[in-house]
């Protein structure tokens, strides 16, 4: 097996606070996610879900607590994170076409060869005929597989995912969880908020529900990672 | 070297989008030629109370013309959240400003100069002697207009009244740069014209002033 071309992140959250006002999003929140691991975050809506995976994005910045991340080998000095973010919005140009997207993101981010994986990319998310085409033309499905593309542009250790699925039709869903599990497989470390249970939710090695803002279930196991993911011990 | 690359690779974005879609250009050129076309015929001037008066009710229309120029700056960076990818994407968030601050000058130019000869006729007033230092003048009362324009559109597109509150940021902050432009055109247009030092030291003074404020702070304007 060829060791992977990037070292493997871990993040900790330690006592993480996020107020917006005087309503808290997140309240003492502390977590250490191991590098390699794919973590699903379940929980409600207005639960801390969103907030949560922006701070570990760097993003937001926490009322109070600390994020820092390591790497596998305590021995390595941990690199500037730069991770892949999927939102809730695309956070791609509608005015641009699909391919002038990932191109000003490849660009921006420093990619070698951007025309070569822009290209690669497009032809993996299916939208190669599609590339010269605006993106306020596209469904919600090609939209979040622009997104997801250009999250992944430039490989990144850390991925970090809200609701990928979103608008995506069930072949979009099976191509997104099996891209999911060739990243997971090759090291990286996932984070994703999902609702229920899903071919994606399979994927994770860690489930973790959130209740106003605060982590109440946390687990690696079977029987109780199902019921995190569906609210059946609830 | 990574911000010079990230701010062309940002500013060709800026172009491209404007220039596909025309949005600004067109309205600020309309919203600026009606108040030089409208003024005429009401004052219906002579050339001496044209260069006289003129100056300043040229500025006067481009302050409230770049107001609405700069509401969208960062406004239209909000539906897709595409602020933040540009956050996750650049190396120093410096590029995001200097970037769009760099376009949103380019279109005020660009406004100024297309509508140069529509004053120049409507209000008797030969430009063509002096055009050099008015482009100059030109130049850096753009820079300063979009300079503090941009770091304020960022504050104001995070407010809840944000249509409301860019201007009521922007017209006093921005009210140096108006009476010194003013007075700057107005002793290029003047019969004996002179270059205005004063008036152009105080520019690019302000210029320099807020640019650096946005160096040192503009992060923290950019955060959620």
């Amino acid at each position: 097996m060829t060791p992977p071309a990037f070292a493997p992140i871990g993040l900790r959250f330690e006592d993480i606070d996020k107020r917006y006002g005087g309503i808290y999003a997140l309240r003492r929140v502390s977590l250490t996610i191991g590098p390699g691991e794919c973590v699903v975050f379940a929980g409600r809506n207005g639960s801390g879900k969103t907030t949560f995976l922006r701070i570990a994005a760097q993003l937001v910045r926490p009322s109070a607590g600390k994020l820092s991340f390591s790497c596998a080998s305590p021995n390595e000095e941990t690199p500037a994170i730069r991770a892949g973010f999927v939102a809730h919005a695309t956070m791609v140009y509608d005015e641009l076409t699909a391919e002038e997207n990932l191109l000003l993101f490849s660009r921006l981010q420093g990619t070698p060869k951007p025309e070569n994986r822009v290209a690669a990319l497009l032809e993996e998310v299916g939208l190669s005929e599609r590339r010269a085409s605006l993106v306020r033309t596209f469904s919600r499905g090609m939209r979040q597989r622009v997104a997801i593309a250009r999250a992944l542009l430039h490989e990144p250790a850390v991925i970090l995912m809200d609701e990928p699925a979103t608008g995506l039709d069930p072949q979009g869903v099976s191509w997104l969880a099996e891209t999911l599990r060739r990243l997971r497989d090759s090291g990286r470390t996932i984070l994703m908020s999902l609702h229920g249970e899903s071919e994606i939710a399979s994927l994770g090695t860690r489930a973790i529900r959130l209740d106003g803002g605060s982590v109440v279930a946390d687990t690696r196991t079977g029987a109780t990672f199902r019921s995190i993911l569906t609210f059946a011990d609830v | 070297m990574s911000l010079l690359s990230n701010t062309a690779v940002l500013l060709g974005k800026e172009l491209r989008t404007e220039f596909r879609s025309r949005e600004l250009l067109t309205t600020t050129f309309i919203f600026i030629l009606t108040i030089i076309v409208l003024f005429s015929f009401t004052f219906d001037p002579t050339s001496d109370e044209s260069r006289r008066f003129a100056p300043g009710l040229f500025w006067l229309a481009f302050l409230f013309a770049s107001s609405l120029m700069l509401q969208s700056c960062f406004l239209r960076e909000q539906p897709n959240d595409t602020l933040s990818a540009l956050r996750l994407s650049v190396s120093d968030p410096f590029s995001i400003f200097l970037a769009k601050l760099a376009a949103n000058a380019l279109f005020l130019l660009l406004t100024e100069l297309l509508l140069l000869p529509f004053f120049t006729v409507m209000y008797n007033v030969p430009v063509l002697p002096v055009l050099h230092w008015l482009a100059l003048v030109f130049f850096l009362a753009s820079l300063g207009i979009s300079i503090a324009g941009t770091a304020l559109s960022a504050i104001s597109a995070q407010a809840r009244m944000r249509e409301l509150l860019l201007p009521l940021l922007m017209l006093p902050l921005l009210t140096p740069i108006l009476v010194a432009s003013a007075e700057a055109t107005k002793a290029l247009l003047d019969r004996a014209p002179y270059v205005p030092w004063a008036g152009m030291g105080f520019l690019t003074v302000f210029d320099v002033v807020f640019l650096t404020a946005i160096w040192l702070f503009g992060e923290y304007l950019l955060e959620e």
